[in-house]
């Protein structure tokens, strides 16, 4: 079977109205030498043949279904309620385009609207885009709107060494055709550090929050340092920490990012997530991507649509600053509607959640002999402990238990051998974690 | 208060509701950092069934692919198969972390390797990087590949990229993006790129400064470009390298490979080409295709074979940073549940079926041209590929436009074709069928296609106040880029 429906009559009609006798007549353009070639795939596989291959991929894997989970660095195993999936399912939604025809894209347009009020909610800023790739490529375009913002008379940017790693990566390749530099997060710089590299020619200064570490640091006079050099403040949040924690607004932030996966998106081996991105309406002129408002139609019922769009690629071409096109659309539904189930009083009860257990895990972990659990700052659900033998050793010993452990912090902060960061959700019960330390405690 | 077609999510919370249920914490709890706190927090507060009624209204307003005819030019809306969201769903796929040892990936990693050697094959490059989110970033990776590829070879002066005036807008945007500056290039009376201009723009002194060129094939006017071959050796000649837009690979596949072509990059877009779902605007996948000189530069990581099978052991899969790479384009590997969704429909076709594909996605375009010939003015009196052009204008209807065509089509239960692209047509329509459409469709849409000329002729308000029938009627742009309400700050007021 395939999902070509023409019949033989009917190849052989629309042949005869075009007025050609071959398929292949309609490819004199091609380059003889080069018209046809063999396509090495093995032949089509019926629909049964390829669910059991693909289940036998899947079930090759150790995953959270079957595993206790305890990594996140980036990306979060969290409860999905069901309506979320059978959402993310009807038709109209995920074989839907971009809403470039808001007549006949309402639903579409305005979940976004929804979602972006919300995601306004969550970071105490005024406007949000529809999002961006990830949480990474959401800060890397931060980076460009710094720089608009600051008319690019600016060139530096101060990085965290608690962003994360992979995200800073991200931001250096985007920008490398030009001429910033990236400074902060090649040593072990604290905050007092960072304040202290602000200076006139600073466009944006970026932490996060919680950090890599799983840390809330101390960000009472941030905002008021980094606004005093005429700089930006971008944070890079999770959201379900948002659910307890201060919001960056509240903070001073002047742009806020994030990866949005734990709203109820999969983990499914890093892609696709969704990036999202807030910032205070005075700049939200440079803000990339799509952006949906509210407007009428012409007997003047609500509608929303996709706007300020003259500032992109398809009128300014070769001026635009950025190439986004698209944004995540359905990962940006997913999101909405997860936040709208939980409401207030769930994303709160999830936060607390994660951190209570997250806490309980700490405390155990601190009373086993040769563990240490960083306390400098006051954490969410994740959390840094020092191990007395390697993290590899260690998470060996639980994966043949069923658990996936830590993640080690070793290759990115080379100063942290033998150190795990270990992350504690909703999704851990009390009995795999006291299986976690039982086996910690025995490896040697 | 305003009418409205469905109320916002915020106009149906009501204090104390929920809409889901938590588990009671099972551990001690521990003090809360009560300085760090927020206090309030503007989410709805509705219940599960509000939420579902809310959503699914909400789906009920769209126009898709499963509810009609969507034949939007340069996107591919061809059908998108149901078991391909069934396997991205299962639990060894979506449950499995990013952080996983590879050796606890392997059937991910397996999976993942396969497709980047049958994208590789489809298109006959050297090999191939899944990690680009979409067809943008996708454009990224392969302009910093060439980028880096000059620098790399010491060569620091080529910073011209050379583009057609017919390309999509996202083109020279990224060019400009990667730190390279853009040439534009006309386009001759066949829609071809204007070879003389071309070879004018690569002669002599210029040619030293020539760091690549970005084509779409089959051009963004639906055509192939006839001196594809002369294009290519100009460009090479000159020292730049070519980059493919494959936006419009529907219309290639066993037809020619890009690569054999002398292409040196390319983007797919697997939202299109390979049926995974457009999701409303995303998540998609732009993979990229390289030639052999690029392969250390692709952006990582890559799936390899780190230990080769041995007697009954199956190969071993490692994810692999190209020793030259551009860098990492986003967290993590690409997205990997669109990886999951284009391996199962290349499955469900194999080689020769997509072949087939590609056949029937160029057979349907040119049925649906060659009937609307009367019509229609038409430019460029050749075989299309997979898509075609016709203007929406007409001397003796003066005051239609192509919008105007555009928005009655939703009338009649079909989704615009592409408005105003490519640039170079006046009133241009962009029509792509795809071959998953049968012919009853493709009659049907040619002859409301045919009903809305003689009405443009007839009764041309009937266009100008088009569409009647759709769930909002034209709506006010200017109003919305002026006003600017991006977000219900007053409702978020009322929940905090």
């Amino acid at each position: 079977m395939s999902y070509i429906p023409h019949t033989e009559a009917e190849r052989q009609q629309m042949l005869a109205e075009i007025g050609v006798t071959t398929i292949e007549d309609l490819f004199e353009a091609v380059p003889a030498s080069h018209r046809f070639p063999k396509i090495n795939i093995p032949p089509a596989l019926s629909e049964m043949e390829i669910l059991a291959e693909m289940q036998a991929y899947a079930e090759a894997n150790e995953h959270a279904g079957d595993f206790a989970l305890f990594r996140g660095a980036g990306a979060y195993y969290h409860f999905t309620p069901s309506v979320v999936n059978h959402m993310l399912l009807r038709g109209e939604f995920y074989t839907a385009y971009t809403p470039y025809q808001p007549e006949v894209s309402q639903g579409t347009l305005q979940v976004i609207y929804e979602y972006q009020s919300m995601i306004c909610a969550l970071t105490g800023l005024d406007a949000a885009n529809a999002s961006h790739y990830d949480g990474a490529t959401a800060l890397a375009e931060a980076v460009t709107m710094s720089m608009e913002v600051t008319r690019h008379k600016r060139k530096k940017v101060i990085l965290s060494p608690t962003v994360n790693p992979q995200y800073r990566a991200v931001v250096r390749t985007y920008h490398q055709g030009g001429d910033y530099k990236f400074v902060g997060d090649k040593g072990q710089a604290t905050m007092q550090d960072l304040v202290d590299m602000l200076d006139e020619n600073t466009a944006m200064l970026a932490i996060s929050y919680p950090n890599f570490f799983g840390q809330i640091d101390d960000l009472k006079q941030l905002a008021e340092k980094v606004h005093n050099m005429g700089a930006l403040l971008v944070m890079v949040v999770n959201p379900i920490a948002l659910g307890m924690f201060k919001s960056p607004g509240e903070l001073g932030a002047d742009i806020v990012v994030g990866e949005g996966q734990p709203l109820g998106i999969p983990l499914s081996y890093g892609g696709p997530y969704l990036g999202f991105f807030a910032t205070r309406m005075e700049y939200v002129r440079k803000i990339a991507g799509r952006v949906v408002g509210e407007t009428r139609d012409k007997e003047g019922r609500r509608a929303f649509v996709m706007t300020l769009r003259p500032r992109e690629q398809d009128i300014r071409r070769d001026k635009a600053t950025s190439n986004i096109c698209t944004n995540q659309g359905l990962m940006a539904l997913a999101a909405c509607i997860y936040m709208a189930l939980m409401g207030k009083t769930g994303m709160r009860k999830v936060a607390e959640l994660c951190y209570h257990k997250a806490h309980y895990l700490a405390d155990q972990i601190d009373k086993i002999n040769g563990y240490k659990v960083n306390r400098d700052r006051p954490f969410f659900n994740e959390f840094v402990v020092k191990c007395p033998v390697s993290v590899e050793k260690i998470n060996q010993a639980l994966i043949e238990q069923g658990i996936i452990g830590g993640y080690s912090l070793e290759k990115e902060y080379p100063q942290l051998k033998d150190h795990a960061l270990f992350c504690v959700t909703e999704m851990n019960s009390k009995v795999e974690m006291d299986a976690l330390v039982k086996i910690l405690g025995e490896v040697k | 208060m305003v009418q409205a077609l469905e109320p916002l999510i915020y106009e149906i919370s009501s204090a104390g509701r929920v809409g889901v249920n938590l588990p009671v914490c099972d551990v001690p709890e521990s003090p809360l950092p009560t300085d760090l706190l927020r206090d309030s927090l503007a989410l709805p507060e509705v219940s599960e069934m509000q939420a579902v009624r809310h959503f699914v209204r909400l789906s009920q307003l769209n126009h898709a692919i499963d509810t009609g005819f969507y034949p939007l030019g340069s996107c591919t809306m061809k059908y998108n198969p149901k078991i391909n969201e069934d396997v991205a769903r299962l639990a060894g796929f979506a449950h499995l972390h990013p952080h996983t040892d590879p050796a606890g990936a392997q059937g991910a990693l397996a999976m993942m390797h396969q497709l980047q050697e049958w994208l590789a094959d489809v298109s006959g490059f050297a090999g191939v990087s899944l990690v680009p989110a979409a067809g943008a970033q996708g454009e990224l990776a392969g302009i910093l590949m060439i980028r880096n590829y000059h620098l790399d070879r010491g060569d620091t002066q080529r910073t011209k990229i050379l583009v057609p005036n017919s390309a999509h807008g996202t083109n020279p945007a990224t060019v400009t993006m990667a730190g390279l500056d853009v040439i534009e290039l006309p386009s001759d009376a066949e829609g071809n790129v204007d070879l003389n201009a071309l070879k004018e723009a690569c002669s002599g002194d210029k040619a030293q400064f020539i760091a690549g060129m970005m084509i779409t094939v089959p051009s963004t006017l639906g055509l192939f470009e006839a001196h594809i071959l002369d294009v290519v050796k100009t460009v090479h000649d000159a020292g730049g390298l070519m980059y493919m837009d494959g936006a419009n690979m529907n219309a290639l596949m066993g037809i020619v490979k890009p690569g054999q072509l002398g292409f040196d990059v390319m983007h797919y877009n697997l939202h299109k080409t390979f049926s995974t779902p457009h999701g409303g605007g995303g998540p998609g996948c732009g993979a990229v295709g390289v030639a052999e000189r690029l392969m250390d530069f692709r952006p990582g990581p890559v799936v390899e074979i780190t230990e080769k099978a041995d007697g009954d052991n199956a190969p071993l899969y490692g994810l692999v940073t190209p020793s030259k790479t551009i860098g990492q384009l986003k967290a993590f590997f690409g997205n990997f549940g669109m990886h999951i969704r284009a391996y199962a429909y290349i499955r469900a076709y194999g080689g020769d079926g997509l072949y087939d594909v590609s056949r029937h996605a160029v057979l349907n375009a040119n049925y649906v041209r060659a009937k609307l010939m009367d019509t229609y003015t038409i430019p460029y009196p050749r075989y299309c590929g997979h898509e075609f052009v016709l203007e929406g204008h007409w001397e003796d209807a003066p005051t239609i436009h192509a919008l105007d065509i555009s928005k009655r089509l939703m009338d009649y239960g079909i989704h615009p074709p592409t408005n105003y692209f490519p640039l170079i047509v006046p009133e241009a329509l962009l029509i792509e069928p795809t071959e998953t459409e049968t012919k009853q469709t493709l009659d049907d849409f040619i002859e409301i296609m045919k009903k809305i000329a003689k009405e443009a002729k007839t009764t041309p308000e009937l266009l100008h106040d088009a569409p009647h029938v759709t769930p909002v009627s034209r709506v006010d742009e200017v109003r919305a880029a002026k006003e600017l309400v991006l977000c219900c700050a007053p409702l978020l007021k009322t929940v905090e």
